[in-house]
């Protein structure tokens, strides 16, 4: 059996297997790690999952559908699950793949506000986009941590924000094939960026998974999924989603250019926090260093990447809008859930951290 | 050779004036401080503030959409 191991020089998967919530989770994880020969069981599995989705009363917060869904696109990512490598294109998974993704692009479709939509320039899309993602004045995740986090609750949002960061980039590269032209060269002059121009070490991963370690927390890929409520799964995979199916290349292009507008004067948000409490810069760097680079980057996303891809592909400009959208809505879900738990008191955290779990720099 | 209606060569320095934003640049351009040092550069593409409210100056670092900055008509 060869093994979805990560090669050398990769973050490595924590050796843990995730907690199932529920039973489709449950029959994955207890599947994946076999040699695909085992594949039986994929058809009562597939009845499940059809159930399943017919009886959810929220997909978006669906702790079972939501992790299976993350261990799926696990299998195309790679060093998330234990897993015999074959299965990743395994008919009946993408068969089961499929049906959750659709359920789940359905309730997005829903749930999402429309937007009205610019005519399909550059410099109106730019200006739509930005429009759109404009800073609010109201209280804020980013605000919250600035002011008046604890040290804990810092340690809580990196570990929330683990679960995409250290796979940074990751689900929007799945789009670059599936442009082409100028809105191609824009997507990786970002994403060459995102990897650090070159230099590994510098890759906002690479950065992010030193951030943990200086932190006394587990860099290791996994690590603290079972820890994560459903949203924070739903916002990786729903970037997941958009990038692996072309037919979503507007939406993976929209969210990557709300991403991109929303980060850097949050980002220096965070870091104040971090200061505040006496780190130094080696903890600030990955939030120092979004600050410049996505003052670059959200420029280049909105005309080069998002623009240019409306003026190509007209037909996907709602499907921009949409993604950026899409992004706002629900990683503002993911942030509203971290900051109304920390105003009630409470752990953001789905299962506290064990004093264990926290290992020591 | 240059493909016909090729408008910019890579590596030319290119700078957009950003609308209600920043500079752009792109290319071979060296940054460097009044004393001619060499300002640190550690990306291709920069985008330099003009609104004169960053924090990370000569950067631009997201400042301009807080203080309402306009570049208007004439960009
Ligand atoms: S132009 Fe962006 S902060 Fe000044
Ligand atoms: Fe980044
Ligand atoms: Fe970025």
């Amino acid at each position: 059996m060869r093994t979805n191991d990560p090669s050398p020089g990769q973050a490595s998967a924590a050796p843990a297997l995730f907690h199932s919530r529920g039973p489709i989770s449950a029959a994955l994880l207890g599947m994946l790690p076999h040699p695909l020969e085992q594949a039986d069981g994929l058809a009562v599995l597939a009845q499940h999952v059809d159930a399943a989705i017919a009886a959810t009363p929220d997909i978006l917060h669906d702790d079972d559908l939501q992790l299976s869904l993350f261990v799926l696109y696990g299998l195309n990512y790679g060093s998330v699950v234990a897993a015999d490598d074959d299965w990743e294109w395994n008919p009946g998974l993408i068969a089961i793949r499929g049906a959750i993704e659709r359920a789940f692009e359905a309730a997005l479709r829903e749930r999402v506000p429309a937007v009205p939509l610019p005519p399909a320039n550059r410099e109106a899309v730019a200006e739509a986009l930005f429009e759109l993602t404009k800073p609010s004045t109201g209280p804020s995740l980013s605000k919250y941590v600035a002011r008046q986090a604890t040290d804990e609750q810092l340690h809580e949002l990196v570990i929330q924000r683990s679960v995409y960061t250290l796979k940074e980039a990751d689900p929007h590269s799945w789009g670059i094939p599936r442009l082409y032209g100028r809105a191609k060269a824009a997507m990786m002059e970002i994403q060459a960026d995102e990897y650090g121009g070159g230099n590994a070490t510098r890759m906002h991963s690479a950065i992010y998974a030193g951030l943990m370690r200086l932190l006394g927390l587990d860099d290791r890929y996994g690590a603290y999924v079972n820890q994560v409520p459903a949203i924070t799964l739903t916002s990786l995979n729903m970037s997941s989603m958009f990038g692996l199916n072309r037919r979503l290349r507007g939406a993976v292009c929209g969210h990557l250019a709300a991403f991109e507008m929303t980060s850097a004067i949050p980002s220096r948000y965070y870091g104040n926090g971090f200061r505040r409490l006496g780190y130094g810069e080696d903890v600030t760097w990955y939030y120092d260093e979004h600050v410049e680079a996505d003052s670059v980057h959200e420029q280049i996303a909105g005309r080069d990447l998002a623009g240019s891809l409306a003026e190509d592909e007209p037909q996907l400009l709602p499907d921009i809008l949409f993604g950026a959208n899409a992004c706002l809505t629900i990683d503002g879900w993911a942030g509203d859930h971290i900051l109304a738990s920390w105003e009630a008191g409470r752990s953001s955290l789905r299962v506290p951290l064990a004093p264990a779990e926290r290992v020591s720099a | 050779m240059d493909a016909p209606g090729h408008e910019v060569p890579p590596l030319h320095p290119l700078i957009v004036a950003c609308t209600d934003g920043p500079l752009l640049v792109r290319g071979d351009v060296e940054l460097v401080a009044a004393d001619g040092e060499p300002i640190e550069r550690t990306r291709k593409v920069v985008a330099l503030c003009r609104c004169g409210a960053s924090t990370i100056k000569p950067y631009c670092d997201g400042t301009h959409k807080l203080t309402g900055f306009t570049t208007g008509p004439e960009h």
